[in-house]
């Protein structure tokens, strides 16, 4: 039997170096992203993801609206569209339905998916469409640099929200749910770990998949809100701001205050919309093209 | 051939059955009147033949929704009236500067706002031009019959597969509900044109390539092409670009690729204008009254003409300077405060009279209302 430094070491000699090249457009570096940004490591997580499926790039749709976070479509090698503020989710409601077997993901951010496309989000929560939703939630509209955003917390500062946000912010994870979605979670980009897994998780499920994905924009949210560097930000947010399912059970409700959770919170079997749709052409006495 | 057999249909329907005779199998859309009956129809015949019907959050997810199924590979349509146009036109937009096909029906009604949902109108005649922001193609047919609504649903879908761009059947209330006799005609028997596919290898397409003018073939997603569509502006691969020079580039070509293609997109029908003295240039519903109006201005020997375009945009600037030309007067009935009148203006460049007949009450232009304007020039 192997010893644990043993297998430590057998793993030092043979890593196994992840191959991102099949997956990243050649060229198309380097990304738009702010040094201290949490979104190259979310695109990582989620190519990693995509990887362990072991399907073909060609199976994969990746669509988003407009904002930082909406630019990673078109660094990564799969089909790709990048759409309007707000209406990814349209878009890909409609490439879905022409294309069942296209396995659709969206990339999107705070402002897009719940201001401006918020009436979008719902309605393909409530459809149980097989869609992925990834927000890249980092509190802040950064492309228009640094207006608050329907999930940027109370007192905050932005550069509309001088005094102090006094707008109540969204739950990511319970809009999901309440709207119909039949996975729901939140991960973090400080625990990539932790993310690539429920993203793999959220690919494999057949429905809508939404995964709150809290990022940090120290560009923005950070340098206004007095963060010292991007790694506090993380740190203060990302680590100390949230706490994992397992963790959150052993502990007392008052430890839990102002922390988010972080796992997989909701994971029901309904009828996934594409499947719905074939049973509703069979009843109409039609037959797929 | 047999003579084939007549039916009895309203607008809006020949409208749906002329959209799946073109090969349409997606359809999205929000309930709005006057243009219900197309989304009703179809999300009925649709799942029949395979095809699917969505019905969808509101009018700007419709839109996206017919866009998105068109990069699938489908050819998709939705349908809407006055408020639900206005919404679309950020996504129609993006159709044009993505270049992707599409049909876009918008039943006119009475506006702006709610204005009078039931009531006919022409008045989103320079909304369809100019509706979305930025220079943009707009290709947009105007049917006068029910008939031709089912042929002109066939040649906008042919439109926006041959010149990649979204295509705009505009008609109003009246005709949309209004029954008349039609004959469907047999598959084959009009030309349908189906969407050029790329051939090449993968690695060496190009979505927005330029060779010497024509139109790149767009491929499917999902069918191993992997390219990248965005509403940026975008380099001959798809990729948004910073060069000044190729967005200008760009910008003029979705324009021009329909502007230089005029001859070939616009029709008219030309009634009694060969020796015509005064003039009407007419659209839509108002054709039928100024038809009418010409017939018995020519029983009683004067030389009236109509001039009547399917093709609103882009505008028939020939025919009309041709026209002009030759009359001394031209008149433009239309159920607005005057929109294409102002085009009829441009068009005639001061060589004859041109006078407008206007109409916002919801009520059709009688034709004795035109009557009484050709007698003036008689």
């Amino acid at each position: 039997m192997e010893t644990v430094t043993a297998a430590k070491k057998k793993k030092k000699e043979k890593p196994v170096p992840f191959d991102y090249s099949n997956y990243i457009r050649k060229g198309k570096l380097p990304h738009i992203w702010c040094p201290g940004c949490g979104h190259g490591i979310v695109l990582k997580c989620m190519l990693r993801a995509i990887a362990e499926t072991g399907r073909p790039n060609d199976d994969f749709a990746l669509v988003s609206g407009i904002g930082c976070s909406s630019r990673t479509p078109g660094y990564v090698n799969f089909n790709t569209l990048h759409t309007l503020h707000g209406r990814a989710l349209a878009f890909a409601t409609g490439l879905k339905m022409a294309k069942p077997n296209l396995k659709v993901i969206v990339t999107t951010g705070d402002g897009d998916a719940l201001a401006i496309g918020g009436n979008h989000f719902i309605h393909t929560c409530r459809r149980n469409l097989d869609i992925v939703i990834m927000v890249y939630n980092n509190f802040i509209y950064g492309m228009t640099s640094g207006q608050f955003s329907p999930t940027t917390l109370p007192g905050m500062i932005a550069t509309t929200s001088r005094y102090g946000n006094i707008d109540p912010p969204f739950d990511v994870c319970k809009m999901a749910e309440a709207a119909g979605a039949t996975f729901v979670a939140r991960g973090t980009a400080y625990h990539y770990g932790e993310l690539e897994k429920i993203l793999h998780e959220a690919i494999m499920h057949k429905g809508t998949a939404v995964i709150d994905i809290i990022d940090s924009c120290p560009t923005y949210y950070g340098r206004f809100n007095k963060f010292k560097s991007p790694a506090d930000m993380m740190e203060k947010i990302e680590k100390e701001g949230t706490v994992s399912v397992k963790q959150a059970s052993g502990l007392p409700p008052e430890k839990l205050e102002g922390k988010l959770l972080r796992g997989v919170l909701c994971k029901k079997e309904r009828l996934e919309y594409t499947e719905g749709y074939a049973k509703l052409i069979e009843k109409a006495g039609g037959s797929k093209k | 051939m047999a003579e084939k057999k007549k039916k009895f249909m309203q607008g809006n329907e020949a409208c749906s059955e002329g959209a799946l005779y073109a090969g349409c199998r997606f359809y999205a859309g929000y309930p709005i009147t006057p243009s219900t009956e197309v989304a009703e129809i179809l999300s009925v015949r649709l799942p029949k033949i395979g095809g699917v019907f969505m019905q969808m959050e509101d009018e700007i997810a419709s839109i996206c929704a017919i866009i998105g199924a068109s990069l699938g590979g489908t050819k998709s349509l939705t349908a809407t009236s006055g408020p639900g146009f206005s919404l679309m036109q950020e996504g129609l937009g993006f159709a044009c500067i993505a270049e992707i096909p599409c049909v876009i029906v918008n039943v006119m009604r009475s506006g702006p706002s709610t204005g009078f949902p039931t009531g006919p109108s022409q008045s989103d005649v320079m909304q369809a031009k100019w509706g979305t922001h930025g220079d943009h193609p707009s290709v947009v047919l105007t049917p006068a019959t029910v008939q031709e609504i089912f042929y002109e649903t066939v040649r906008a879908f042919n439109l926006a597969e041959t010149y990649r761009t979204p295509v705009i059947v505009l008609y109003d209330e009246i005709i949309g509900h209004m029954r008349e006799a039609i004959t469907l005609p047999e598959p084959g028997e009009v030309e349908v044109i189906e969407r050029k596919k790329p051939t090449c290898k993968p690695e060496e397409y190009k979505p927005y390539a330029q060779n010497n003018g024509s139109i790149a073939p767009l491929a499917a997603y999902g069918e191993g092409y992997k390219f990248h569509v965005t509403g940026l502006y975008h380099a001959e691969d798809g990729f948004p670009t910073n060069n000044t020079k190729l967005i200008g580039e760009a910008n003029e070509r979705i324009v021009n690729k329909i502007n230089k293609n005029v001859d070939k997109i616009c029709v008219n029908e030309e009634f009694y204008t060969d020796d015509a003295e005064i003039g009407v240039v007419a659209y839509g519903v108002s054709s039928k009254s100024a038809k009418f109006a010409v017939k018995e201005m020519r029983k009683k020997g004067v030389k009236a003409g109509l001039l009547r375009p399917k093709t609103i945009w882009p505008f028939p600037d020939k025919a009309v300077n041709k026209l002009a030309k030759q009359v001394k007067a031209i008149l433009v009935p239309e159920m607005n405060l005057g929109q294409v009148y102002y085009e009829v203006e441009r068009a005639s460049r001061g060589q004859c009279e041109v006078k407008g007949i206007f109409k916002v009450d919801t009520e059709a232009i009688h034709p004795n209302q035109i009557i009484e304007e050709i007698k003036k020039f008689a």
